[in-house]
């Protein structure tokens, strides 16, 4: 509870039940590296379910659509927690949409998205294991391939 | 493939019903010339890479049934070298052709111009991705040897690797309940993402680095060429070139009725003394091309028997 004080936030966002070892890359993905606003982060809690866990408070911000796809992608088991006047008024467990679009940069060098004015774009064909099908040149990427542009 | 399709850029784009719509359609083609049905319509092919047999039967095709053709071969001639993104180009060519046919180097361009183009687009090859109208022609030269499709033996052998047709004849035949067995070397093996897409569509597939226990099962023998170019390491490329070599003794175990398929250019997987026997058939497959191209000509263009 002591904690929480320390770190309250009115309104904004808590991502939680991250995988800690995502946690800070999650935070360079949102932009918030060098932040303008309240940010709270934790690494290497104690979890009951997921053994460690990490945690990012941000103050006065919500995570757009696409914000919240690439968070899918690199820790599908986050939990995106809507702050309003101190309490949680949404929670919303993130989940990998069917097609990604401007999210994540094909693996293959080859592949026209690297290379021309077409934004990337991938199909969901599995979401544990991790597997998307680039609509352009119709690689696999497993999770391991992904990059989060 | 539906009339309202309006493109060819992947053979996973087709279900079983539209494959088999393109192969009934190539029927009725075969032997169709001086028919109108593509008069006054211009057929732009864009090759940002070289090709023999794909642009000239596409022109031929184009031709028979009284279409133009424009184009280039060599984009060192055009203004692409200064740079023009694909989107100007298309921009361009979409004004002076009803259909456009790309093949390039890099892969999922002609998805790309299938998204920016007003006229149908026809993927005749985007790097190591998809060929699809070769695949069509693959299915249609199997289709007319057996009789049918379904419940056939294939065995692709080569470049299992690299080999963009034996990739697509494999999701291609997945759909018709073929027994497939992929002959190869351990370094040039079928990729593992291929083999899980077929098998997903229940299909039995078979890894094998021995031709000889295999053949006998064969109704077809789907042969491919190992690409110097897509090798790394010269070394490499030495070391496997000449494994794989099928000669007339070699098919003595093979079934009377075995048909031997190849996308050629041929390296030497296959000796000459089978060219002249019924088990060859790679000449007729690149005849074959002809009918296809019509067929998917007129689809596209909703000319002919697909006129609206
Ligand atoms: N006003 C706030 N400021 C900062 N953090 C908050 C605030 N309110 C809640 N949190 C944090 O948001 C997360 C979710 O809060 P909640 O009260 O829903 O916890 P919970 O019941 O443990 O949720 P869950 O079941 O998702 O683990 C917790 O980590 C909590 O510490
Ligand atoms: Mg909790
Ligand atoms: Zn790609």
């Amino acid at each position: 509870m002591r904690i929480l004080k320390v770190s309250a936030i009115k309104e904004g966002t808590v991502i939680d039940h991250l995988p800690s070892e995502v946690t800070f890359k999650i935070l360079e993905i949102l932009g918030l590296k060098n932040p303008d606003t309240l940010i709270t982060v934790a690494t290497n809690l104690q979890s009951k379910h997921m053994g460690t866990k990490g945690i990012i408070k941000i103050g006065s911000r919500f995570l757009t659509p696409t914000e919240a796809d690439k968070i899918a992608i690199l820790a599908p088991s986050a939990v995106i927690n809507i702050i309003k006047d101190y309490k949680v008024v949404e929670k919303r467990p993130v989940s990998i949409p069917d097609t990604i679009e401007a999210v994540a940069r094909c693996s293959n060098p080859n592949c026209i998205t690297n290379h021309d004015e077409a934004t990337s774009k991938f199909f969901t064909i599995s979401r544990d294991p991790l597997k998307l099908r680039c609509h352009y040149c119709e690689r696999v990427m497993r999770e391991e391939d992904v990059t989060i542009l | 493939m539906s009339r309202t399709d309006r493109n060819v850029i992947s053979i996973r784009d087709f279900t079983r019903k539209g494959l088999e719509d393109i192969l009934e359609l190539a029927q009725t083609m075969e032997g169709c010339r001086g028919e109108p049905y593509l008069t006054g319509r211009i057929l732009a092919t864009l090759f940002f890479e070289p090709s023999t047999r794909t642009r000239l039967s596409f022109e031929s095709a184009m031709k028979l049934l009284g279409g133009e053709v424009i184009g280039f071969s060599d984009p060192g001639l055009t203004s692409l070298t200064k740079g023009e993104t694909i989107r100007d180009t298309v921009r361009m060519v979409e004004s002076y052709a009803d259909c456009i046919v790309v093949r390039h180097p890099l892969e999922g361009v002609a998805r790309y111009i299938s998204e920016v183009s007003k006229v149908p687009v026809i993927n005749a090859g985007d790097g190591s991705n998809q060929h699809p109208t070769q695949t069509c022609l693959d299915l249609y030269t199997i289709q007319k040897c057996h009789g049918r499709i379904d419940d056939l033996t294939i065995g692709f052998l080569g470049d299992l690797k690299y080999g963009r047709t034996v990739h697509s004849l494999a999701v291609a035949l997945s759909h018709f309940g073929a027994r497939m067995f992929f002959i190869s070397s351990p370094q040039l093996r079928m990729p593992e993402a291929f083999l899980e897409e077929v098998r997903a569509n229940q299909c039995e597939c078979i890894e094998t680095g021995s031709m000889q226990d295999v053949l006998p099962k064969l109704d077809v023998l789907y042969a491919t060429r190992i690409q110097k170019e897509r090798f790394p390491d010269p070394v490499e490329y030495e070391k496997q070139k000449g494994i794989w070599r099928i000669d007339l003794a070699a098919l003595s175990e093979a079934k009377k009725s075995l048909k031997v398929l190849h996308p050629l250019p041929r390296g030497l997987e296959i000796a000459s003394d089978i060219d002249g026997t019924p088990y060859a058939q790679y000449y007729q497959q690149a005849a074959n091309g002809v009918p296809v191209r019509q067929a998917l000509l007129c689809m596209l263009l909703e000319a002919g028997p697909c006129a609206s």
